[in-house]
C-alpha cells in the first residue's frame, strides 16, 4: 500500500516546498507578520468565521449553485458536465469571496486604506465593493492597457467610490498594476491594508486567499454528491495568478482519484512568444515577493506576456500551483486567444451562459478532455466569472461573425 | 579584498562621514558608464553602489525605475554589470557594491554570482527583496569576501534591527523612510527618532543612511545619527538633466562636503 501523506502547506516559513515565501523589502515584513498572526487568530475564531459565513451568505449570494450542462453534455457525447457558478456571485465573478474575507481582517487590524491591483477589473470591483460596505478608502492599481480594454469595470469602481489608478510602467497591465500596489503599500504601510486579488505575492497571501477561495471547491463536494452520489473525475479551472483554481481545487487535493486540471493562456500560441502559459513554459523565479513559476528571459528578466483576456495576462502564477505542478498533484494545459473566443460563444448558446474570457479559457479545455472521458465519469467546470466585461474585446475580436 | 567597514572606519577617523553613491549599471549608456562613475568617485564620493537593472524594481521610486528600464532597453546584462567592476576597479581602491534584485542574481546562479563578483573586485552585495527571513535560503552556503549587507526600516522592531545588525556584513543600510527610492521633500521628527533609535541599537557594523537624500543639507540634517549616507535618485537625475560633466561633479562634491562638515 502508498503510504498515505496529507496534504499540508504552507509550512510554517510560509513555504510550498521549495516555493513562496517572503521576498519583499524589509519594510513590509511587520505586516506581513502582522497579518499571518491575525489570521491564524481568526481562522479559529467563530465570531469572525460566522461574520464571514453570514456576509457570503446574505451579500455575496453563496452558496453558488452547481448547474449540470445538459446540452453541453450532448454537444460532447461523453462525460456529464456541471458547471460551478461562481458567475452568479455578487460582482459577477469569485473575487468577492476574498475581497470579504479580507476586508474583514483590514477591519480588525485597524486600517482605514485599502488598496488592490485589478487586471480584468473583476478583483478591483470587488474591492471597491466591500469598501463602499465597510466605508473604507480604497484605491485600485490598474494597468493602462487594461483601462482601456475594461472601460466598463473601470466606471463600474468609480461609481463604488474607488480611485482608480492608471498604471503606465512596463508592459502597463496586472503586473505592473501589482508592482505600483506593492510600492504604495510600502510606503504606506502604517494605515493601508493590501488586498492581494489572487493566491500570488508573499506568505501569507497564497494561504489566505486560497481559504477564502476555497468556499468554492467546499461547496462543489456537497453539490456533487448530492447530485451524483460520488466525486467528480475531473475538475477544470482557468489558472492566470491561480485563485479560482486553488479556490475549487484545495479541498479535492486529498482525494486522489478526481483529477485535477489547470488551463492557462496559450495568447496567440505556444510557439508565438506571447502567451501567459507560467507552468507550462516557465521556469522557476523571484518575483513579487514569492518563489514561483515565472516567464522570464535568460537573464532573469521577467518577460512580457500576452493574453485576450486581461485577468490572465500574467507572467507569475500563485507559489502552491508551482508546487503542485511539480508533484503532479494539478496538470496544466493551455488554449489559445481564439480557443477561449471559440468557447465563449459555445457556452453562449449551448447553455444561455456568457462567460469570462478568463473562465472561457477552462471551457475551452472541454474540447481537448472530452474526448477522452467516458460516459459515466464527471467533469466540473469552474465558471469563474460573467463576460459582460469582455464584451468590447469580443466585438473588436469578432464582430459581425458572431451574428 | 578592501573591506568595507574598514574603509567606512577610516573616514569616520577624520571625523567625516562617508559618502556612497548609487548609480544604474550601464546609465546613461553602455559607453558613458564607467566614466561617469569614475568622475563620481573622483568629485569625492566615497564608494559606489553599482545597481543591477530588473524589469521589477519593487523597492525603487520613478527616478531608479526609469534608469533601470533604460539600461535593460541598452542590453546591459550580468556580464557587463561585471565587466565595470573591473573597469572601474582598474582605477580606484574604493569599495564597489552591487545591488540587485533577487531574480537576475538566481537566474545567473547564486553561486556563481558570488564568485564572479569577488573576482570583478566587488565588496559587496545589497538585495532588497530577500530580507532576514528568505536570507539562508537565498544564499545556500555561498558565503564569501562578497560582503551581504542588510537593511533596516523604520518598520523595523528594536529585536529585529539587533538580528540585521548581527547578520549583516560591511555594514547596515538604514533606510530612513517607509517607501521607496527617490527625493522627498522632506523629513519629519519620526524620520529622525527612528535614525536615532536604529543608531543607537546597532553597535557590531557601521551604519549607512540611505532613501530620499538628495542635497547637502539632508546631508547635514542625517549626519548625527549615521556613519555615512546613501545618495542615489538625485544623482541620476542630475545625469538625466544635464550631460555637463562639471555640473555632475559639482553635484557629488557638494554632497562630499557636506559629509565632510564642511557646509
Amino acid at each position: 500500500m502508498k503510504p498515505q501523506t496529507v496534504y499540508d502547506f504552507p509550512d510554517v516559513n510560509g513555504k510550498f516546498g521549495i516555493y513562496g515565501g517572503k521576498y519583499v523589502p524589509e519594510t513590509l515584513i511587520s505586516a506581513l507578520d502582522e497579518l499571518e498572526k491575525l489570521y491564524f487568530e481568526v481562522k479559529k475564531d467563530e465570531e469572525f468565521l460566522s461574520e464571514l459565513d453570514k456576509l457570503q451568505k446574505e451579500y455575496n449570494g453563496r452558496p453558488t449553485p452547481l448547474t449540470y450542462a445538459k446540452r453541453l453534455t450532448e454537444h460532447f457525447g461523453k462525460a456529464k458536465i456541471y458547471l460551478k457558478r461562481e458567475d452568479l456571485c455578487h460582482t459577477g465573478a469569485h473575487k468577492l469571496n476574498n475581497a470579504l474575507g479580507q476586508i474583514l481582517l483590514a477591519k480588525k487590524l485597524g486600517k482605514t486604506r485599502i488598496i488592490a491591483e485589478t487586471g480584468a477589473g473583476q478583483h478591483g470591483v470587488a474591492t471597491a465593493t466591500v469598501c463602499a460596505k465597510f466605508g473604507l478608502k480604497c484605491a485600485v492599481y490598474m494597468g493602462e492597457v487594461d483601462i482601456e480594454r475594461q472601460k466598463l469595470n473601470v466606471f463600474r469602481m468609480k461609481m463604488l467610490g474607488a480611485e482608480v489608478i492608471p498604471v503606465s510602467s512596463g508592459s502597463r497591465t496586472l503586473k505592473d498594476a501589482t508592482n505600483e500596489a506593492i510600492r504604495d503599500w510600502v510606503t504606506n504601510v502604517s494605515d493601508t491594508h493590501y488586498i492581494i486579488g489572487s493566491v500570488v505575492g508573499p506568505h501569507p497571501y497564497p494561504m489566505l486567499v486560497r481559504d477564502f477561495q476555497s468556499v468554492i471547491g467546499k461547496e462543489t463536494k456537497l453539490q456533487i454528491l448530492q447530485a451524483e452520489k460520488k466525486l467528480p473525475d475531473f475538475i477544470v479551472a482557468c489558472v492566470g495568478g491561480g485563485s479560482n483554481a486553488m479556490g475549487i481545487f484545495y479541498h479535492f487535493i486529498n482525494n486522489e482519484n478526481v483529477k485535477l486540471i489547470g488551463v492557462e493562456a496559450a495568447g496567440y500560441g505556444l510557439d508565438s512568444g506571447k502567451h501567459c502559459a507560467t507552468l507550462t513554459l516557465g521556469e522557476p523565479g523571484i518575483f513579487q515577493g514569492m518563489k514561483t513559476y515565472l516567464l522570464q528571459d535568460r537573464f532573469g528578466q521577467v518577460s512580457e506576456v500576452h493574453s485576450i483576456s486581461a485577468g490572465l495576462d500574467y507572467p507569475g502564477v500563485g507559489p502552491e500551483h508551482s508546487l503542485l505542478k511539480d508533484i503532479e498533484r494539478v496538470k496544466y494545459f493551455s488554449v489559445t486567444d481564439d480557443e477561449a473566443l471559440e468557447a465563449t460563444l459555445l457556452l453562449s448558446k449551448l447553455e444561455g451562459i456568457l462567460p469570462a474570457l478568463e473562465t472561457a479559457h477552462a471551457v475551452a479545455y472541454l474540447n481537448k478532455l472530452m474526448p477522452e472521458t467516458k460516459k459515466d465519469e464527471i467533469v466540473v467546470v469552474n465558471i469563474s466569472g460573467r463576460g459582460d466585461k469582455d464584451l468590447n474585446t469580443i466585438i473588436n475580436k469578432i464582430g459581425d461573425n458572431v451574428l | 579584498m578592501i573591506k568595507i567597514a574598514e574603509h567606512i572606519k577610516k573616514i569616520n577617523n577624520f571625523e567625516k562621514k562617508a559618502l556612497s553613491i548609487f548609480l544604474t549599471a550601464g546609465f546613461p549608456s553602455k559607453e558613458n558608464f564607467v566614466e561617469i562613475a569614475l568622475l563620481v568617485l573622483e568629485s569625492g564620493a566615497d564608494m559606489l553602489e553599482i545597481g543591477i537593472p530588473f524589469s521589477d524594481p519593487l523597492a525603487d521610486g520613478p527616478i531608479i525605475q526609469a534608469s533601470s528600464q533604460h539600461a535593460l532597453e541598452n542590453g546591459v546584462t550580468l556580464k557587463d554589470v561585471f565587466n565595470y567592476c573591473k573597469k572601474i576597479r582598474a582605477k580606484t581602491n574604493k569599495p564597489l557594491i552591487l545591488m540587485g534584485y533577487a531574480n537576475p542574481i538566481i537566474k545567473y546562479g547564486i553561486k556563481n554570482f558570488c564568485r564572479d563578483a569577488v573576482n570583478s573586485g566587488a565588496a559587496g552585495l545589497i538585495v532588497p527583496d530577500v530580507p532576514l527571513e528568505e536570507y539562508e535560503s537565498f544564499y545556500n552556503g555561498n558565503f564569501n569576501d562578497l560582503e551581504k549587507i542588510l537593511l533596516t526600516t523604520p518598520a523595523s522592531s528594536d529585536k529585529r534591527i539587533k538580528e540585521i545588525d548581527e547578520k549583516s556584513e560591511g555594514f547596515v543600510y538604514c533606510v530612513s523612510v517607509t517607501g521607496t527610492t527617490g527625493m522627498r521633500k522632506s523629513f519629519d521628527e519620526n524620520v529622525l527618532a527612528n535614525l536615532k533609535r536604529t543608531y543607537s541599537i546597532i553597535s557590531k557594523n557601521k551604519m549607512m543612511i540611505g532613501f530620499g537624500i538628495s542635497n547637502p543639507e539632508n546631508i547635514k540634517t542625517f549626519s548625527p545619527y549615521c556613519d555615512g549616507v546613501i545618495v542615489g535618485s538625485a544623482v541620476i537625475k542630475k545625469i538625466n538633466e544635464t550631460k555637463n560633466i562639471d555640473r555632475i561633479s559639482g553635484f557629488v562634491r557638494s554632497l562630499s562636503l557636506a559629509a565632510e562638515g564642511k557646509m
